[in-house]
Order: structure tokens, then sequence, then C-alpha cells
């Protein structure tokens, strides 16, 4: 579709020519760090334009500086063809500029209709028109298609219905720039299928909509042009028609990559890990599987299934109600992940900022954390043997770092990633679980967590892969389990014959319906 | 610059320029004339006596006060030492300096040399038209040469005993930060060390006093009290840290109601509010004494107290757990760290050291009350925080506190010495510590966005 083509209320000449949005040479740095350099952007009306690039690329920067939320040193907004300061968010709100960060902006304890409302109530102290704010709330819900109660509260919403609430904040604020980060990320695949029918349905009314993900299939499905970005520096545009998702891939990382998902067979051997009949309330109920040396298991199913769960039980970070866990026809009593380490497992979360790293904390200090007592005689620590160490990952993992003192915050998510691995590889565990190790993580990076994935199972290591992306599933493993709200109901063997239809048929259920 | 700002040592220990700056202001507003009457300044004087080829006769005159009786004792032994020889020492006023000077007079004793102070040396009597006259009226004592320690201009505020001093009232607040700074670095709050403070110096005054009987304790019994008090603040602190962790109850909450129970239990040891006296003079001698050095005790042990904290925080696998801990509890226990432990150790500790400050206050002023030490924890937390630890955790540096405490001690000692108004000192505090939290907030700060 060409942009050009889309109707637009025909105002006068002169708006209507003029592309909806327009950010010419726009650049910033940071110490030490160009994070853009020279970036132009259009973006026309009723269009999706799909923002790709890896991590660190200066995506994020991008949409920091065109909602307010930092200044360029360089460059020129233009909005219709008229120029634009925007020196905070409310400017940016002013020019009709609506952003929807991965992190909701969102009060928890207030409804919907109150959330919507915030800050455009007014200033001074009056009456709030409770009856007309909500007329308005469901009419601008209406008018993205979603019905939602508007006094619901908003930390009882599901976080596709509090994306849903973003948007009409967005709207009631007449926003005609919607740009939505890594909208999909923690939706289910019925909840991606509706946010694209809202996205839609926002492009019919001539809103333009700047959609950055990772995910090059709903890129695929929804974009109508695509803009490569890489180094802070603006690679490519083109419509979505002349690309290949080789192509992208390959303008992305800089670089052909042959395979996507490099999988080598390794030698399986006995079962390391074996867990049968893993109970703790609605959560898991009764899992049972194995895990053979050389073998990487991929356990899949939609969000909620019970898969982290199952894996917080097999790591002794939550307390297990029934079932046992043996390691090598070793049965063993986790009481703290403390015990399950010193067994050999480890887990390698999948919320990294939350529950794999100390983010104010360096890297040093991230890596020693389950090594030290490797690290330390007496309770005093060798910082110079930890520093040796972690040399070695930094150079082997291609870990971009400053040094080892740097603040493991200051990463770009697949940097982090790897610390995490870094730290987890120095224990040299039998059993390495992987909660979706790719999730937020650049092309580039993810490739490289592959190969190490491979390196592991060719080692004997036990590896078990939790994963929502199928395509990874399928690709990277050797075995497939899936689960539904706590069960296993599904279990591929012959990876290499099977098709994302058939899992996610295990992972709703449907395979045991009726029974 | 901005390279300065950013550089580890500042934005760990920055606060030291500041210490530095104020120092250098109080000495400047403390610039007064200097009288000297300490070891040193006798030391001189018997020196100059010494190096007389004959023998002379010595008085000794100084007005009354402890520091004056002690340079006249100091120079009647140094003098004593020597060929020379003291006729007289006269520690009180105008009119018993006379009465001396007839003593001699009439007895024929010469008095080539009269050594005095600042003060007494403007007595009429010692002026040359008074020594003149005494000459005159009693000829056998000779020419009297009046010999004193140098006067000297030099800021009151830069003496060494001064700067001991202001150590030393820094030492109790000092002592106790340390287990703060732990507390506050796993992102908690302990609220009940003024309580403890308290408990601890009456447990241990009765114990002492117990003991006592008719003789003094021995060194033994005194180390067992000092350790039973400091035991009993570690288990509340330890009581603190478990229902802080295994129930997860605020911290601030727990220490609350301990800080309640505490001064409680100090008031039932104490049986009242009445002060419990400690008369063994052993128990003052371990917060008087100054060893070593010549530096108080308390202020010895607060030093190495900083410098075994230091290399717990910073080179053992407690210390990296206790950053941990606060920086991230979840990420921490996943990683295998025993985050329960951590956490009642940093509260047990925090106990301990307010025990151990409760038992030096006590030493020191040979008293402990059940109601002291009242609302201390406030000015422990503000000296953590002035040193730079963030109140959300993980985050700090247990030297930084070191220098918090300090930086508080020398503006109320400054201000003191400078006769600032008590309103106006609230005031001062109050705004040094909310200036030291924006500070921290600058510093976690990107600088450009700030201004952006």
């Amino acid at each position: 579709m060409n942009a050009g083509d889309v109707a637009t209320p025909a105002s006068d000449a002169a708006r209507s020519s003029a592309p909806l949005l327009r950010m010419t040479n726009v650049s910033k740095s940071f110490p030490g760090v160009h994070a853009l350099q020279g970036v132009d952007l259009e973006l026309h009306r009723g269009e999706v334009l799909a923002l790709l690039g890896e991590n660190g690329a200066g995506k994020s920067t991008l949409i920091k500086i065109l909602g307010g939320a930092q200044s360029p040193d360089a460059g020129e907004i233009m909005i219709e063809g008229q120029p634009q300061s925007i020196a905070n968010p409310l400017d940016a709100q002013r020019a009709g500029i609506g952003i929807i960060y991965q992190e909701f902006n969102l009060v928890p304890h207030l409804s919907a209709r109150e959330n919507i409302f915030l800050g455009q109530e007014g200033g001074g102290l009056r009456w709030l028109p409770v009856n007309a704010e909500r007329q308005r709330a469901r009419t601008l819900l209406d008018r993205i298609g979603v019905p939602l109660d508007v006094d619901a509260r908003c930390g009882a919403l599901t976080i596709a219905q509090q994306q849903v609430v973003e948007i009409a904040k967005a709207l009631l604020t007449e926003a005609r720039i919607i740009v939505m980060d890594e909208p999909s990320a923690t939706l289910t695949l019925q909840e991606v299928d509706r946010l694209f029918a809202v996205i839609r349905e926002l492009k019919s009314q001539g809103i333009g909509v700047i959609y950055i993900s990772h995910r090059l299939d709903e890129i695929f499905e929804i974009a109508d042009r695509v803009m490569v970005m890489r180094d802070g520096q603006h690679i490519d545009t083109r419509t979505i028609a002349e690309s290949t998702r080789e192509k992208m891939i390959e303008l992305m990382v800089g670089r052909t990559l042959e395979n996507e998902f490099p999988k080598q067979p390794a030698e399986i051997g006995s079962p390391r890990l074996r867990v049968q009949g893993l109970c703790r309330g609605r959560d898991v109920q009764d899992v049972s599987f194995e895990v053979r040396s050389g073998e990487i298991v991929g356990l899949t199913g939609l969000v909620g299934a019970g898969r982290t769960e199952t894996a917080r039980l097999i790591f002794g970070a939550d307390r297990l109600e029934r079932g046992t866990i043996e390691l090598d026809g070793v049965p063993l009593r986790l009481r703290h992940p403390r015990d399950a380490i010193a067994a050999g497992i480890c887990l390698l979360t999948e919320d990294r900022k939350a529950q794999g790293l100390v983010l104010g904390q360096t890297v040093r200090e991230n890596f020693g954390l389950p090594n030290l007592a490797r690290f330390s005689r007496l309770g005093f620590l060798n910082q110079r043997a930890e520093n040796r160490s972690l040399d070695g990952y930094i150079k082997s993992l291609q870990i971009k770092v400053t040094g080892p003192e740097q603040r493991v915050g200051t990463l770009s998510g697949g940097n982090q990633q790897k610390v995490v691995l870094a730290k987890w590889l120095e224990r040299n565990a039998d059993v390495i679980i992987f909660d979706e190790p790719t999730r937020g993580i650049d092309v580039g990076a993810k490739f490289e967590i592959y190969l190490l994935m491979n390196r592991l199972a060719a080692a004997g290591k036990a590896i078990l892969m939790i994963s929502s992306e199928l395509p990874e599933v399928i690709g990277m493993s050797d075995r497939i389990l899936v689960m539904h709200e706590g069960r296993i109901t599904g279990d591929v063997s012959d990876v290499n014959h099977t098709s994302q239809e058939v899992i996610m048929r295990m992972a709703v259920g449907s395979s045991k319906a009726g029974t | 610059m901005k390279k300065l700002l950013q550089s580890p040592f500042v934005s760990n220990y920055g606060m030291i320029f500041v210490l530095l700056l104020l120092c250098a202001y109080f000495s400047l507003a403390t610039i007064d004339q200097q009288n000297p009457v300490t070891p040193q300044a006798a030391r001189k004087i018997v020196a100059f006596i010494a190096a007389q080829p004959t023998v002379k006769n010595v008085l000794v005159v100084v007005p009354r006060g402890v520091e004056d009786r002690r340079f006249a004792e100091a120079v009647r032994q140094g003098i004593e030492q020597g060929p020379h020889k003291v006729v007289g020492v006269v520690v009180g006023d105008p009119a018993m300096t006379r009465v001396e000077f007839v003593r001699l007079g009439a007895a024929g004793t010469t008095v080539d040399f009269v050594v005095t102070q600042y003060a007494a040396a403007k007595w009429d009597l010692l002026l040359p038209a008074g020594r003149q006259k005494l000459q005159q009226e009693y000829p056998s004592l000779g020419a009297i040469d009046v010999v004193k320690p140098n006067s000297y201009t030099w800021p009151t505020f830069l003496t060494p005993q001064h700067l001991l001093t202001v150590a030393n009232q820094t030492a109790l607040t000092g002592i106790v930060a340390i287990g703060m700074t732990m507390v506050i670095i796993t992102a908690g709050i302990d609220l009940s060390v003024g309580s403890l403070i308290a408990l601890s110096g009456v447990v241990v005054a009765t114990l002492v006093g117990r003991m006592a009987g008719e003789s003094d304790p021995t060194l033994v019994s005194l180390i067992l009290c000092g350790m039973v008090a400091v035991s009993v603040c570690a288990l509340l602190g330890a009581g603190s840290g478990l229902l802080a962790t295994w129930f997860e109850v605020p911290a601030f909450i727990v220490t609350l109601g301990v800080m309640q129970i505490a001064r409680g239990l100090a008031h039932k040891v104490a049986g009242g509010s009445k002060p419990v006296r400690v008369d063994s003079e052993m128990f003052h001698e371990l917060s008087a004494g100054n060893a070593i050095l010549g530096i108080p005790n308390p202020v010895i042990v607060m030093l190495l107290l900083y410098l075994a904290a230091h290399v717990l925080m910073s080179r053992t696998t407690l210390g990296r757990y206790l950053y941990a801990v606060g920086g991230n509890p979840e990420a921490a226990r996943l990683s295998g760290v025993p985050v329960k432990v951590v956490v009642v150790f940093a509260y047990a500790m925090c106990g301990a050291l307010a025990g151990l400050g409760g038992v030096l206050d006590a030493s020191l002023f040979r008293t402990a009350r059940a109601s002291g030490a009242m609302g201390y924890e406030l000015q422990i937390i503000a000296a953590v925080v002035v040193g730079g630890t963030s109140l959300a955790g993980g985050q700090g540096k247990v030297l930084g506190t070191l220098i918090g405490a300090l930086i508080l001690g020398v503006i109320s000692d400054g201000m003191r010495l400078t006769d600032v108004a008590y309103d106006t000192q609230l005031i001062v505090f109050g705004s040094v510590i909310v200036v030291a939290v924006l500070v921290d907030k600058l510093k976690s700060r990107d600088w450009r966005m700030l201004r952006g």
C-alpha cells in the first residue's frame, strides 16, 4: 500500500501534501555514545510504520525525543509541515503525539475512566463531571472497538486491556500520531490479534502509527512500511511489499545470518533431570517429565500455563506441595534456590531486571553473586580471581561493557542477558533452565545464545528452554512439552515434523477438549 | 570537571570535601589568642629553666583551674628533676601569692624566677611595678623574673585537643551509625537504636553496680557485664530482623515497636527513670582513658570498627550479599544468597553496636538513664544519609557514614564555639540533612537529563 493514496480530510493543499510527521537529521549523544546520528523519519496519515532494529540501535532514543522525554542535540520535527518545538511530554501531547511505552503509565488503583482522564481534568479545584467522563470514555473505547468496563480498577485489567486504556488516553488528547513500543511483548496470541484489529481501526481514522517490535511475523502482518535502524543510524526504509524476512534480519544485523535457528543435534545420553508429579496449587498440577544429557527440551504454552511456576519449583524458588525432583537419579530436597544451585541446577529467569540482576550493581558484582564460594576464602573475597574469570566470559560471550565495574542497569538487554549467562556458566551446572532466554533481545544476540545452547548440550548438560516463541521452540528443541492450565498437554518428540498449529492446539487445551 | 564529578572517589566520598570546608570555615571563625597551659608548654619552660648556668630558685604561680593545676604540677616535677629548686607552688589568687612571697621573704629565700601563665602574669603583684615593690619590702627575694608560656594567635577549633574532643563527641553516633548503614543498605531502617543505647547503658550500669559491692570489680567481670549488655541489644536487633524478613512486616513498624519495648525494658531494669550510677574507676577509664597517643578510647574504638566494617563491606562475601539483598532481594535469592540470614545479621549487628554505644556512654558519664539517648536514632540515620547511603538500599559506603557523622559533629561543635543560638542550630541541622538527600538524588541522575 502506498501512503500517498490514503484519503485525508482535504483542508488546505499545503497540509495534505506534507507528511503527518517528519523528523529530519535528528542527532543525540550521551557520554561516550552517539545514540542517534542524523536520523530521518517520515510518517503519513493512516499508515503503520514499523521501526526495527537491534537493542541499542537507537529506536527508544528516537521515540523519547518524539515524546519530549529527551531533547535532541540537533534535528527538526515537523507535523503536517509545521515545525514543532517539543521540550517536554506536555508539548508532545499538545502536538498530537501519544506514546505508549512498554511500561504503562497507569495508576493501578484508579479506574479505567480515571486513568483515561488523568491530567485532563482541567486546572484548579472543580467538580468532576463523572457521568460525562464515563460517556466520553465509552465513546473512545467504542472507537477503538474494545468495549471495557470503564469503572474497573486498572490493576484488575489484563495487560491487553490496560493497553487499550493507554490508547484511549492518547485518543482523548486528540493524538494523530501514536507510537507503540513493543506492544505485543507481554500479550497472548489472541490478544495480539485483537491489538492488530485496534491498530487497523486507528489507521482507518487517519492516525499514523509507529510500531516497534522485534517480532518480524507481526511486522509483516500489520505494517505498511518498515524502517530499519542500526547503531544510531537510519539504514533503510521500504514498503513491506519489497521486504523479506531474511532481508530485514540482514539489514538489522548488518550481515547475513544463514539460519535463524542454528540447531546442532548433540549426542543424547541418560536422563539427568527427572521430575514426577510436581504440584503447587492451580499453577502446577501433576507435572512429570525428564530431560536427558545433551538434550534441549522446549517447554511452551500460553502465558499463565504454569511453565515459569514449574521451573521455579525445580529451582527451589517456591515450595513444592507434592512430587519428586531427581538429578542423575538422586532425589533432591530443595528448600531454597541455594540448595538447587548447590545440586547443579540453575535458572535464567524470564524477567532479567526484576529477578536476574541487581541493576544498581556492577557487572562484576552480579557475575560473582552465585559464585562467591569459588572466589573467596574464609569469607574474604578474591577480586582478582573474580575479575580474571569474568574477563574470560566478556571475551568468549562478547559482552559489550566498558569494564567489569560498569553498572548492569546501563547495559542493553542482550548484554544484560549475557551477564546473566556468564554468572550461571561459571557455576558449571548440570541442568540449565532458560526462561524466555531471547525475550527483548535483538537478533544478533539471540543467535549467539542459540549457539551457546548448542555448546552446552554438546557438553552433556540437560537444558530446559521455556519459550512462547513457537518458531524458536520448534527450531531449537529436541523435544517439545506443551503446558495448559498447569498440566502437560503435549509431548512432541518428532520435532522435525510438527507445526506451530499442532503445538498451539495443545497449548489452548483443545486436544483434550471434550474429556 | 564532569569526569571528576563522576569519578568513583568523588561519588562515594565527595562529602569529605564538605567536611574539610566546614573545618576550614570554623577554623577561620574561631581565630583567637591561644594561651597554652599544655604539657608541651610546661616542658618548654622546664627546658628554659634547666638551661640556666647557675642554680635558680623557682616559684610556680597559677590561678585555680584543673588544667592550670596540671600545668603547675608538670612544671614543678620537671624542674625538680634538675639541679634547680622549686621554692613554692601557688594555685590560687593574688592574695595567696602575696602571702607566699611574704613567707619566702621572711625566711630569706631568693626567688629568681616566677613561672606562671597568661592570666596570672597580669596580676599587679607580678607586673614589673609590683615586683619592684616586693623587692623593696623584702630585699632577700632578689631580682624576680617572670616566665610564662608564649601566647600566639591560632584557631581555637584547630587545636589538637579540640579536634580530639569533637572526635570523641562523634564517637557514639559514629559507632552506632555503622550498624545503621548496614541495615539501610539492605533497604531497611532501625528506629530502635536510641532505646537500645539507653537499655544497654542501664543494664551495664546495674550489673557493674551489683558486682562492685565493696571492692572495685575486676577487668574480666567488667568485660562480662559489657558483653551481657551488648548481647541483649544484639538479640533485640536480631528479633527485629526476624520479624522484618520471615513475616515480611515493614522494618519501620517492627523497629518502632522494638523501640518502645526496649525503652520499657530499660525503665524496668533501672527501676524507674532515676539515673543508675557506676562508681567503678576502671569502668570509667574505658571511655575516659586515652591509652594510645593521647587519643580518647572511644575514638580508637570507633576507628577500629570503621576499618573492620569497611573490610567487611568491601572485601567479604557477607558484604557483597548485604548490597545485593538491598539492591534486589529477589535476584539475590534466585542467585542463592541466604537473604533472610543476611538481613537478620544486619539488624543484629546494628543492635550490638547500639549496645556497645550504650556501654561507652555509661562509662563516660559514670551513669546511665532509662530515658537517655532519646531521639538519637534520628541523628544516627541523619549521619548515614549525609554520608551518602541511599535510603532505597543497595548503595552506600560505610566510610561515607564516618564522614557523615563527623560532618554533623563538626557542625554542632562549631556552632557552639561560634555562639550560634540553639534555634538556629536546629534549622542548620535540618537543612544539612535535606541538602544531603538532594545531593544524593542529583548524583544518581544523569546531569544532562536535569538540564533537558
